[in-house]
């Protein structure tokens, strides 16, 4: 079997000029990742110092209240503590009390800032600091900025793994370590194709607890399964870990590009990796036939969201045989997206960044069969006639590695497939 | 600082958005950080609008706050007005561009734009989301409505309805049916359908229709002042209040009362034997202070139900609902913190809950029924068929609307008489749910031993020594089968039993001494 992928012939988009607009932006700010983090890390809590607005954020992202009592939460400032800072450390002393003194299971709490609480500067390092003396050991306590003037969408979670590594023990082991938020069902068959091959010992950040064994030094080798995940990607490299550069894992082509970028660095032969990537390399591929069909020769487009464009544009033009006409990013980091940029070929625009405005009348006149974006924008498009796809579903659904690559396909082509499907005219 | 899980209300910039995106012709430009514009999707995704809100974020960055965000404002605002050309503009800070202080109001009144740019106050600190759609209806027709001559026939303003509120669409289909039954036809609508050249017409109108306090009560006493239009007190959520709307209506207008009841069926539904069922039912409700009020009125007068607790998240009309509670001999509930209405239901352990999609979950979690009466807004408060809450209609959709969660009739009976079936059981719930019935603990119901102190709220009395109760063996596995939407009543009432006799252990005989205690 030929296991690296085939680079086009016309060239990757690595070195393509990027349009880059500036007026509205159309995104969620970074504290959206707390939905999905607080549900990986289940003795974590999340409490938002900010105002109303991030309350009302967190839970309408979440769609409905899905949980009694979510182990999230927001202080929300008020008038008198924005009088004076001195106060606002006290108070916030105060809810931490209050918080923790109710939720004993909590053994991390994060801190996390936001817009208001940056504007007025309000020193969470320094908290965090203090809390940490006071309830060790028996809490963390960590910060990270979700602020909107600082991070958009899903660099919120990027902000928080960050946030950890620091505090992360050191050792000396040979080990790999896999870094990004997955469902589980995801991460436990990753760390099993891995094993398969002999690697380990394989171990995952953000752990689910924080009393893991998680530790980092300059053996340890790391790959990305996420890639908005700059700032930790970082945070490693300071640490001494060492990154493997691989396309995503989303979709067979994908997978088996990063499987084995992390096979050929712990030396695993072709042999053994074709044994255990075999079987589920053609379960995938069949998966993503069946599933793309009505997908092939369709145009598609992405508005910036998750920063998972660039790698999903990749999967759905050269596996799922569609056409990209502009694939926007909230930011573009070549470090990360490199691989997966040299294996796109060109042709489409690449943005970065937003004028949401401009970026709709480019939209309305390529008039693409699948248009990629998020909540706020897919309703009216689909008004408009143009079939979308909400980008927040691809965040919160196992999208990753061979066994979800056909779901993954499958979340594109169902609104191709039902708008082929109603036969129902909207009543003027 | 106060720490928050769940908020029942947004910031008050939503409010403002609520009024833009129920108008025509006006946009709304906010300053506002990059984030911001999330609030976009509760009106494209809740409410499945399909157009964008008419709003433009300035969504500034950390990099613009050293430099120069006020330019950046009235770039936005420029590029805003040149690109939707609306009638109007409303401009704002969201709770991040206050602390800036930037001034959009300042800056636009410098920017020469040809139409009405209205400036909005709204203290992100101090104010929520009602506040803010309230304020902003204010200002837009403080600055274009101007008294004028009136219609020749009797006409009024429909005014309150807002976009994302709710029922708010098919209210105003059944009120303005209602009011042309009357011969009364609607001048203007507002803020949802009206265009700025709208409001400007609004005081041609003889009088207002406050369909909504909530979102137009200031408008609705400055137009009463400037204009001379009296405005309804009266909202027609019920049969009662429905008949009592049609009174004031005729009073304000000197037009003969005229109600159509042809189509009315709550009446006799209720009084149907099927509804027995329903007799002194314990109910809670909370959600905004005028859907409670109403909702109060109709569970005791006309569905037969016992108020045993209300109250209301917007502290606006917390003096309306302390009185309203004192009529019903209960104490009022003014709180926005979520938790804190969950330890009161807990408390009170009601048979239904009368609530926002706040308490439904609070319902699903604690087994007790629940029905939503009032925003804030779901997915599913935007039904596809028309649901008025309002008027005829809007009665009939309250009898089935609170019936459906419960257990019915015979069914109840059935639950009974043969409670050890194997279909019959617990688990099995209302056998019209489907799979989404309450699952009860896995024992059947809370243990006793974990009960809240009992804390009665029934009218009879309070003897409550406070004395600690345990249940004996036998007398627990008794509460067992009785089925589980009485449980939680039965073990209530048979705590506070024993405990204002100071028995100390509840025995099968306390239990059913308590039953006969309070057989109604």
């Amino acid at each position: 079997m030929n296991d690296l992928p085939r680079l086009p012939v016309t060239g990757g988009c690595r070195d393509e000029p990027i349009l880059k607009q500036r007026g509205q932006r159309e995104v969620f700010c970074g504290l959206t990742g707390i939905i999905w983090l607080h549900r990986k890390m289940q003795d974590a809590f999340f409490l938002v110092i900010g105002s109303r607005t991030c309350a009302h954020l967190l839970q309408s992202a979440a769609g409905v209240m899905i949980f009694a009592e979510p182990r999230f939460g927001t202080a929300i400032l008020e008038e008198t503590d924005l009088a004076g800072l001195a106060d606002a450390q006290a108070e916030l002393d105060k809810v931490v009390d209050q918080l923790l003194a109710r939720r004993t299971d909590i053994k991390q709490l994060f801190l996390v800032g936001s817009c208001p609480s940056e504007v007025i500067k309000l020193d969470l390092s320094r908290a965090a600091e203090r809390m940490t003396e006071k309830y060790a050991p028996s809490v963390r306590v960590l910060n990270f900025s979700g602020s909107g003037i600082e991070t958009t969408f899903t660099q919120g979670e990027d902000a928080c793994l960050a946030s950890m590594v620091p505090v992360l023990p050191e050792t000396t082991e040979r080990q790999l370590l896999l870094v990004g938020a997955l469902p589980d069902v995801v991460e436990e068959q990753a760390v099993s194709l891995l094993t398969q091959m002999g690697i380990g010992p394989v171990r995952v950040l953000p752990a689910p607890r924080a009393d893991s064994d998680l530790g980092i030094g300059e053996n340890t080798v790391f790959a990305l399964t996420q890639p908005f995940l700059g700032d930790t990607h970082a945070a490693l490299e300071r640490r001494g870990a060492h990154h493997l550069a691989a396309p995503f894992p989303f979709g067979e082509e994908g997978t088996t590009a990063w499987l084995r970028e992390i096979a050929d660095e712990f030396g695993v032969d072709a042999e053994t990796f074709d044994r255990v990537t075999a079987a589920p390399r053609a379960r995938a591929r069949k998966a993503i036939a069946q599933a793309s069909e009505s997908l092939r020769d369709k145009t598609v487009f992405f508005f910036p969201d998750s920063q998972l464009e660039i790698p999903l544009a990749r999967f759905l033009t050269r596996e799922c045989g569609m056409q990209a006409v502009e694939v926007g990013a909230p930011f573009i980091h070549k470090g990360i997206v490199g691989p997966d940029l040299d294996m796109l070929a060109q042709g489409p625009t690449l943005s970065e960044g937003q004028d949401v405005d401009l970026q709709l009348d480019r939209c309305r006149s390529a008039r693409p069969d699948l248009t990629v974006c998020g909540l706020g924008l897919a309703n009216p498009l689909e008004a408009e006639g143009l079939a979308t796809k909400w980008a927040i579903e691809l965040v919160f659904t196992p999208v990753h590695f061979y066994e979800q690559a056909g779901d993954l396909a499958g979340l594109f082509s169902r609104p191709v497939r039902r708008k082929d499907l109603l036969r129902v005219e909207a009543a003027e | 600082m106060k720490l928050t899980v769940w908020t029942y209300e947004g910031p008050p910039h939503v409010g403002a958005m609520r009024v833009a995106t129920g108008m025509k012709g006006l946009h709304y430009v906010l300053h506002a950080p990059q984030g911001d514009t999330y609030a976009d999707l509760l009106f494209t995704m809740i409410e499945r609008r399909d157009h964008r809100p008419p709003v433009t974020y300035t969504t500034f960055q950390a990099r613009d706050l050293g430099s120069d965000t006020a330019n950046l404002f009235k770039t936005s605002l420029e590029e805003a007005y040149e690109r939707f050309k609306p009638e109007a503009l409303i401009v704002g800070a969201s709770c991040t561009a206050e602390l800036i202080q930037d001034d959009p109001g300042g800056m636009s009144e410098t920017m020469n734009i040809p139409v009405p740019v209205i400036p909005l106050e709204l203290p992100s600190y101090q104010r929520k989301e009602n506040f803010g759609a309230d304020e902003t209806f204010f200002q837009i027709v403080r600055t274009l409505a101007r008294p004028m001559e009136r219609t020749r026939q009797i006409t009024c303003n429909l005014i309150g309805p807002t976009a994302l509120g709710f029922r708010h669409r098919d209210d105003i289909t059944e009120v303005t049916a209602l009011l042309s039954d009357m011969g009364i036809s609607v001048n203007v609508v507002a803020p949802m359908t009206a265009s700025p050249s709208d409001i400007r017409r609004i005081g041609a109108a003889h009088f207002n229709v406050l369909m909504y306090p909530e979102t137009a009560e200031s408008a609705a006493r400055w137009m009463e002042r400037e204009l001379d239009q009296p405005w309804t007190k009266t909202v027609p959520i019920g049969v009662g209040a429905t008949r009592d709307f049609v009174k004031e209506v005729a009073q304000i207008t000197g037009v003969d009362p005229w109600l159509d009841e042809s189509r009315l069926r709550l009446p006799w539904y209720s009084k149907s034997v099927d509804s027995t069922y329903l007799t002194g039912k314990r109910v809670f409700l909370f959600g905004d202070g005028t859907h409670v009020a109403a909702a109060a009125r109709v569970a005791r007068d006309e569905m037969g139900f016992e108020v045993v607790g209300l109250g209301c998240y917007n502290r606006e009309t917390a003096r309306q609902i302390r009185t309203l509670a004192k009529d019903y001999g209960v104490t009022a509930l003014i709180t926005d913190d979520y938790l804190e209405v969950e330890r009161t239901i807990e408390a009170l352990q009601p048979e239904m809950i009368l609530g926002t999609q706040m308490e439904r979950h609070i319902g699903k979690r604690l087994g007790i029924p629940c029905a939503v009466i009032s925003a804030p807004v779901h997915v599913q408060d935007f039904p596809a068929r028309y649901s008025p809450q309002m008027g005829i209609e809007g009665a009939n959709v309250l009898f089935d609307t609170w019936v459906h969660p419960l257990v019915m009739g015979l069914e109840e009976h059935l639950l009974h008489m043969f409670r050890d079936d194997f279909e019959f059981h617990d688990a099995a719930g209302p056998s019209h749910h489907g799979g989404h019935a309450p699952k009860p603990e896995a024992r059947g119901g809370p243990a006793p031993q974990a009960a809240p102190a009992p804390r009665d709220i029934s009218r009879q009395k309070n003897e409550g020594s406070g004395v600690e109760v345990i249940w004996l063996d036998d007398a627990e596995r008794e509460l067992r089968k009785i089925p589980f939407f009485v449980r939680g009543k039965a073990r209530r009432n048979t705590e506070a039993f024993a405990s204002a006799r100071g028995v100390a252990e509840i025995s099968v005989d306390t239990l059913y001494e308590a039953k006969a205690h309070y057989a109604r």
